[in-house]
C-alpha cells in the first residue's frame, strides 16, 4: 500500500489515511525523529517505516535529511490546510462567478419567456 | 468557514465543487437551473459573459472583452485593477459545439491549460463541467496559486483572479 506516485491533494488525502502515518505527522509536530526512533516508538520494522515516511514525502508532508548515517524526519514545507486553502480559494472564486451567471440564467429565461409570447402573439 | 456556510446547497443554490483530478487537471462542477442553450449563450456571447466572469464581490472589472466564438476563432479579455494597470488573457477556440462544448487556448503565459467547457443538460437543468488541462504539473501549481500560499482574504482573491485569468 506505499505505491503512490501522485501528488497533491490526493496524495495528501491518501498519506493520511493510515493512523500510523497520522501518528508520524504528530510526532514530527512535537519534534524532529529519525527513521530508527520513530520505528521504536510506533513498534515497527525500520523497512515498515522507511515506507510510511516515503509515503508522507511523496504527498510533501514530511522532508528528509540524511546526515552522516541517520535519517531525520521533519514536517514537510507543504502542509494539508495549505493546499486545502488554495482549493477552497479556487473554489470560491468559481462559488462567486456562477452566482452571477445563476442569475443572468434566469434573466435570459424571463426574457426567452417574454419573447415567446411575443412571438405568439 | 462563512464562506462554506454560503456554500451549502438550498432551494435556490447549487454546489460548486472544485478537484484537482490529476497532478495536471483541475475540475469545477456545477449544475444551472435552465436549459443548456441558455448557458451556453451565457459562456458566448461577450456581452453576457463580461458580466458574469468578474465576480463583484473581487472589485475588479473586465476592461475589455472580444470573442470569435467559432472553431479557430480567437478570445481576447482585458481586467484591470485600475486604469493603468491591465492585464490581458487571450487564447483561441479549438472546438466550440453549440449548447454542448467549448474548448480553448491559454496562450497569454508558457504553460497555460487547455480549458474545456462540456454543458449537459438534463430535465431542463444543465450540468457544468469546467475542465483545465495544464502541460505539466508544475504548470498547474503555478497557475492555480498552489505555491503562492494563498489565503482567503480579498487582496489576494484578487491576485487569485488575475492568475486564474489565465484559465480565461
Amino acid at each position: 500500500m506505499v505505491q503512490y506516485s501522485r501528488t497533491g491533494f490526493d496524495a495528501s488525502f491518501a498519506a493520511l489515511s493510515d493512523a500510523t502515518r497520522r501518528g508520524v505527522l504528530k510526532q514530527l509536530g512535537r519534534a524532529d525523529a529519525s527513521i530508527t526512533a520513530l520505528a521504536a516508538k510506533f513498534h515497527m520494522t525500520l523497512t515498515g517505516m522507511k515506507k510510511h515516511v516515503g509515503v508522507l514525502e511523496r504527498a510533501g508532508l514530511v522532508s528528509t535529511e540524511k546526515v552522516g548515517r541517520v535519517r531525520t524526519c521533519k514536517l514537510g514545507l507543504r502542509r494539508l490546510e495549505e493546499e486545502a486553502a488554495w482549493i477552497e480559494s479556487y473554489r470560491q472564486l468559481w462559488d462567486a462567478r456562477f452566482d452571477e451567471l445563476d442569475q443572468m440564467v434566469e434573466e435570459l429565461k424571463r426574457k426567452e419567456k417574454i419573447d415567446g409570447r411575443k412571438k405568439r402573439e | 468557514m462563512d464562506a462554506r456556510r454560503e456554500s451549502e446547497p438550498s432551494a435556490m443554490k447549487n454546489l460548486t465543487t472544485v478537484e484537482r483530478k490529476s497532478e495536471r487537471e483541475i475540475v469545477v462542477t456545477r449544475t444551472f437551473n435552465g436549459p443548456a442553450r441558455i448557458v451556453f449563450e451565457a459562456w458566448t456571447k461577450p456581452e453576457l459573459f463580461k458580466r458574469w466572469w468578474v465576480p463583484k464581490s473581487i472589485g475588479m472589472s473586465l476592461v475589455s472583452c472580444e470573442m470569435d466564438v467559432r472553431t479557430g476563432g480567437k478570445y481576447r479579455l482585458e481586467f484591470g485593477l485600475e486604469a493603468s494597470k491591465s492585464m490581458a488573457f487571450f487564447g483561441r477556440y479549438l472546438e466550440v459545439t453549440p449548447h454542448a462544448r467549448l474548448v480553448w487556448t491559454n496562450d497569454e503565459s508558457d504553460g497555460g491549460a487547455v480549458t474545456t467547457v462540456t454543458f449537459e443538460e438534463r430535465e431542463g437543468k444543465t450540468l457544468l463541467v469546467f475542465h483545465e488541462l495544464y502541460p505539466t504539473k508544475e504548470a498547474l501549481d503555478a497557475n492555480a496559486g498552489m505555491e503562492n500560499g494563498m489565503t482567503e482574504t480579498f487582496a489576494q482573491l484578487d491576485e487569485l483572479l488575475v492568475t486564474l485569468g489565465a484559465s480565461a
